[in-house]
């Protein structure tokens, strides 16, 4: 066996051995290391959750173009292709002036004065050409389409998104933009809170065997043969923490769903963020051990640096 | 073996140098005292010598290797030909004694056959083969420092310094030390060896370098011991 492959073998042993001795210290460093992947993935399941109700309300939101009864078939296909080719259109959908009607007596089919009403007269509806955008945020360039000159002319009244439904519209738009933005930053201010109290705790471990580092040192040791077990014993601390963390929250959904369902969390939905959680398992669980691997091997890099200097200020 | 030449440390701002001017010149398998009371500068020699610390002025070879041009990166190389036995023991506390004479061999990459070959032996050399599986808490002061002298001599160095390895000890333990260490010299390893013990340094009848103030006060080779001895007769 060569050198550099049995001295592997031993920083990864000694890791081993380093964290059954030093379990206490094991269990107060992963306590803490757990506690912050579960907020982590809480956050980015409360998120995703979040994120899915905000857009179930914008789904809901399109703007309607009412056609004059003069429109032609010819100007009415012209306008729909139009809307079409435009980059923040999702889809289009054409309600002929009867579609409009049936959709319209449909939602009112308890109203029998309405429905009474209605049949005394003529179709009083307009055709009508739905347009679902892809960003909210980008209305403008529909806008400016259904607008302009020649399509002006085609159209009965304003369209619906003018005057206070845009308004209604621009404010929805901003409220969650508004809202997705406090989510992220909440998860990234969660992450970046744990992994500095992580640090303190490895760095206060390793604060403990300070004198061990100084003697290695003193033995002739290099510097990886001293860090690498300490790293090694903080990824395990890592590993171990992601695999219970996730369990954790498994635990939370499996069994207390019922529960939870039970509850209410005003704008959480839970079978949402259930869902969401059994899609993503094992890509969060690979984010999780990532994330664990990373803090615990970063945190023991850096505390350890200060111990293994070289204390021989230049001459 | 060892050079010093003309070499002066000063701590930090204090006007005083902790050694000042200091020029030795060992011969390998040597047996070296270096005596003088707290705070003479006999550490800081040592220390100078570990590459610890680093000299205000002069020149430091060891073993060929010159200070000067050592980079930091190869300081763990150099402490590797060197060994070291302290007055406070420096044991790693969260191992056995085999596993802390063991680190002394598993960090220069020797195979773990070869340290299960080797350890017992070095222990049967300080009398504690019986002992090698006890940590270093289970052990008197100086069982503690025969582990010490093992893990110093397990690579089997050109160099053994020992910094008042019997400070902390009774009298027939720190005989028991001294004892260890000749049996190395005679081995062929040059041994620097610091006490304040006068007791020791007359029955040693080696070598005596006095350090008084950061100077050296007086060098007596071994051989005037023997001359007193002839007069006396």
């Amino acid at each position: 066996m060569g050198y550099r492959t049995t001295t592997a073998m031993r920083i990864v042993r000694t890791g081993m051995v380093n964290f059954v001795r030093n379990a206490w210290l094991a269990i107060a460093a992963m306590a803490i290391m757990i506690i912050t992947l579960t907020i982590i993935l809480f956050s980015i399941i409360a998120n995703a959750t979040f994120g899915n109700t905000v857009q179930q309300i914008t789904d809901k939101i399109n703007i309607s173009i009412y056609l004059k009864d003069t429109t032609t078939k010819a100007q009415t296909d012209r306008f729909v292709e139009g809307l079409k080719q435009l980059p923040n259109t999702e889809n289009v959908t054409y309600l002929s002036k009867t579609d409009a009607l049936k959709a319209y007596m449909e939602q009112n089919k308890d109203n029998q004065q309405l429905l009474a009403a209605i049949n005394e007269t003529d179709n009083p509806l307009p055709a009508t050409i739905q347009v679902k955008p892809r960003d909210l945020n980008k209305l403008d360039d529909i806008r400016a389409y259904a607008d302009n000159k020649e399509n002006k002319k085609l159209q009965s009244d304003p369209m619906s998104d003018s005057g206070d439904r845009r308004q209604a519209i621009d404010k929805i738009t901003h409220a969650t933009n508004i809202m997705v933005r406090v989510g992220v930053g909440a998860v990234l201010v969660f992450a970046l809170i744990s992994v500095l109290i992580i640090f303190n705790t490895i760095q206060m471990a390793i604060f403990n065997r300070r004198d061990e580092l100084q003697i290695m040192r003193l033995l002739g040791a290099s510097t990886t043969y001293i860090r690498g077990p300490f790293v090694v014993e903080t990824v395990i601390y890592g590993v171990l923490s992601a695999i219970i963390s996730i369990l954790i929250i498994n635990a939370v959904f499996v069994t207390a769903s019922s529960s939870l369902q039970a509850t209410s969390f005003g704008l959480l939905d839970i079978s949402y963020a259930q869902e969401f959680f059994g899609k993503y398992y094992w890509q969060l669980f690979g984010m999780q051990l990532t994330l664990g691997i990373l803090i615990g091997a970063v945190s023991s890099t850096i505390a350890t640096a200060r111990y293994l200097k070289f204390k021989t200020p230049k001459k | 073996m060892i050079l010093l030449d003309r070499v002066t440390k000063q701590y930090g701002k204090s006007p005083d140098a902790a050694l000042d001017r200091i020029s030795v010149h060992i011969e390998p398998k040597e047996f070296v005292v270096v005596v003088g009371q707290s705070g003479a500068g006999k550490s800081t020699l040592l220390k100078l010598l570990t590459r610890e610390e680093r000299p205000t002025s002069g020149k430091i070879i060891v073993g060929g290797i010159d200070y000067d041009k050592l980079p930091d990166k190869r300081i763990p190389l150099l402490r590797r030909k060197i060994g070291t036995v302290y007055q406070d023991f420096k044991l790693l506390p969260n191992r056995t004694v085999f596993e802390n004479v063991a680190f002394a061999l598993e960090i220069v990459g020797v195979s773990t056959k070869e340290i299960n070959n080797t350890v017992p032996r070095v222990l049967d050399i300080v009398n504690l083969k019986d002992k090698a599986k006890r940590m270093p808490m289970e052990l008197s002061g100086g069982e503690r420092q025969r582990v010490a002298i093992a893990r110093a001599i397990v690579r089997q160095p050109k160099i053994l310094i020992a910094d008042e390895p019997t400070g902390n000890l009774d009298p027939k333990h720190a005989w028991d030390v001294i004892a260890v260490l000749e049996k190395i010299n005679r081995y062929g390893t040059t041994v620097l060896l610091t006490t304040h013990n006068q007791d020791i340094v007359n029955k040693l009848k080696r070598r005596v370098i006095t350090i008084k103030n950061g100077k050296i006060a007086s060098d007596r080779s071994s051989a005037s011991y023997n001359d007193k001895k002839a007069d006396r007769l």
